[in-house]
């Protein structure tokens, strides 16, 4: 359908630039937005992955005065425990991260499965997973999602897979619309004439197509999961055991961080949500426009973290 | 007629998506490690309080039973009773209900005026410094936790403003003789402002970018172009063949994300402990009471459901091309 075949005849297509070139030049890399998400997100990532040199023992220890004022000492003042915000930050970061990165594995590793398996077999398959997928999707996702975890949550794996299961609606459509074009390609039709498998033609001729669509899709998602976190925290659902931005904003509000006018323990792990929120916003847009430039009418995508401005033109 | 095809298919999926919420529930609520009663934190709760309320609960029959008892008692208008005080779960929940619509009526409202002005103007100027401001100020608001913005409210603006930051009126409102209801009204607008506010900005963040990119959209469209050659003004061109087609994704974008905005409200009147429905999910949840929690997440999932066939209906209404 979409596939852009040469016309029987025509002369012959200049080479294509190879692959790293053509990532090299690629809008993820080239467009200023996508570079500065991209450059944020290394920081941070780097951050969160080094935290263990720069900070030892217990972060949540009394190590000073109660929300003490940032100083010389503590640079980001201490929370309602006299612990260092600092370092309670740059800890948070690498849980926040840490859930950010697996429930979007999981989500993807769900929406992608039945986004493929739909796409690909078509017919009573397509139908019965899009009919869950529609219901799904119309069920009010946070809800349902401070429900499960106040059932089965309290454990940083268990909200990790309650993040995933419950958003995979869209990364499932949008594979199946995806898949559904692949699977029509010529060269897909050949290599199932020459006897190819189904799992053969989806892993070898149909996976490969739609792999970078699955990595934008998952970037994206990184964002979502990391605010989702901070939902399930903020309501202390979450693991008391374990530091993460949702959790600081938490211990900020019942510590009365407010009261006590100190700013510094509620200011800094809304901003690093907010921070890395966008960067990967704008770092998975660039790939999915990169990927599949059909994609640019953004507003015909289905959900929340979907809906990213178009990047501006002029009219035809 | 393909119309009524549409809307009888529609209404069908309604209802459907009522029985899947129904039954999600139902499944969530058994699948529980232990039961409904056992984590159940409460002072009169002894064993015998808790062998008692499984039986009242159908605890002990078998599961397919309970499933029907659960709809029947459903269809009744019966979503049981409270675990802690024993007052049936609709009457529990209604008095919440009823504080938080107007709250997420007035946030949504404000949300939906301001980001479709801003999206507009936004992409009327495409390109210069105004729509670069509305971008990255929608983007900002977009990536805030509503949690967040809330309390950054109560800390940065509540203060300046005056505005109280708790509670749904004043407490010692009634006690100097009774109060007009007049003064109530404003009493109870002043408790809204600040909650409705911190909702509205976090879907304004939305909203302003769906609409701006639903109008870029349409502005690149060749009857837009046609109405700028026939000399219409800006303003018809805009906000006539601009904004009117522009509406349709927008109000299917909005039903959609119904989902997000009662979850946002969930955290949000915690933070300004407004007694909605927000605050009592919150406070049963702390307690265990697993009847309200169900009944709860059902009425909220209702709404959604209702409002996803309004969108759907509004829409049909807008652009009947959408049967085919």
């Amino acid at each position: 359908m979409t596939a852009l075949e040469p016309a029987v005849g025509a002369p012959a297509a200049p080479r294509r630039p190879g692959r790293l070139r053509r990532l090299l030049e690629s809008p993820v890399l080239t467009s200023r937005q996508s570079l500065a998400g991209l450059v944020i997100l290394g920081i941070v990532v780097l951050a969160a992955l080094t935290a263990p040199l720069f900070v030892h023992g217990d972060v949540q220890a009394k190590v000073g005065p109660v929300f003490a004022p940032p100083s010389h000492r503590f640079w980001l003042g201490t929370d309602g425990g006299g612990a260092d915000m600092a370092k309670l930050l740059l800890m948070g970061a690498r849980v926040s991260l840490l859930v950010g990165f697996a429930s979007a594995a999981v989500s993807v590793l769900i929406g992608g499965t039945v986004g493929i398996l739909s796409g690909f077999f078509g017919g009573k398959v397509d139908i019965v997973l899009m009919r869950i997928t529609d219901y799904v999707l119309v069920l009010p996702d946070i809800p349902l999602m401070i429900v499960v975890a106040a059932l089965f949550g309290r454990s940083l794996t268990n909200i990790i897979v309650i993040i995933g299961v419950i958003y995979w609606t869209s990364t499932a459509r949008l594979l199946r619309a995806q898949v559904k074009s692949v699977r029509e390609r010529v060269y897909v039709q050949r290599a199932r004439a020459l006897g190819a498998g189904n799992a053969r033609l989806i892993f070898r001729h149909v996976l490969p197509q739609v792999t970078p669509l699955l990595v934008a899709n998952t970037v994206l998602f990184v964002a979502y999961a990391i605010f989702a976190e901070t939902f399930i925290s903020f309501l202390g659902l979450g693991d008391p055991s374990i530091v993460s931005w949702g959790r600081l904003i938490q211990n900020a509000f019942t510590d009365d961080a407010i009261l006590n006018n100190a700013w510094w323990a509620i200011v800094p792990p809304g901003v690093a949500v907010v921070v890395v929120v966008v960067a990967c916003t704008m770092v998975g847009q660039a790939m999915e426009d990169a990927f599949n430039p059909r994609l640019r009418s953004g507003h015909l995508s289905t959900r929340r973290f979907r809906l990213r401005p178009v990047p501006a033109r002029e009219p035809r | 007629m393909r119309g009524t095809d549409y809307v009888l298919k529609r209404v069908f999926f309604a209802v459907a998506t009522v029985l899947v919420a129904i039954t999600v529930n139902f499944v969530l609520f058994r699948a529980v490690p232990g039961d409904a009663v056992s984590a159940l934190r409460c002072r009169q709760c002894t064993p015998q309080f808790k062998a008692y309320q499984r039986s009242q609960l159908g605890l002990d029959r078998s599961k397919l039973e309970q499933y029907w008892l659960y709809v029947d008692n459903l269809v009744h208008g019966d979503m049981g009773r409270s675990l802690r005080t024993q007052d049936p779960v609709w009457s529990t929940l209604w008095t919440p209900l009823k504080n938080t619509l107007p709250m997420v009526a007035l946030g949504t409202l404000f949300s939906i005026v301001l980001g479709v002005a801003t999206g507009v103007i936004s992409a009327w100027r495409r390109g210069t410094a105004v729509d670069k401001v509305g971008l990255w100020g929608g983007l900002a608001f977009y990536a805030m936790p509503p949690q967040w913005l809330g309390l950054m409210i109560v800390l940065f603006v509540a203060g300046a403003l005056g505005l109280p930051t708790s509670g749904i009126e004043t407490p010692t409102l009634g006690i100097l003789g009774d109060a007009s209801t007049w003064t109530i009204v404003v009493d109870r607008l002043k408790h809204m402002v600040l909650p409705a506010t911190a909702l509205g900005l976090v879907l304004y963040g939305d909203y302003t970018l769906i609409v701006r990119s639903a109008m870029l959209e349409t502005l690149g469209e060749d009857y837009v172009l046609t109405a700028r050659a026939k000399g219409l003004s800006n303003w018809a061109t805009v906000w006539k063949h601009g904004l009117r087609n522009a509406m349709l994704p927008v109000i299917t974008l909005v039903a959609l994300s119904l989902g997000f905005i009662i979850g946002g409200a969930i955290t949000i009147e915690y933070v300004f402990s407004y007694p909605g429905i927000g605050l009592e999910i919150v406070e049963a949840i702390d307690q265990r009471d697993w009847p309200i929690v169900q009944g709860a997440f059902l009425l909220l999932a209702f709404s959604v459901i209702f409002f996803n066939l309004v969108a759907d209906l509004l829409y049909f209404k807008l652009d009947p091309r959408v049967t085919e």
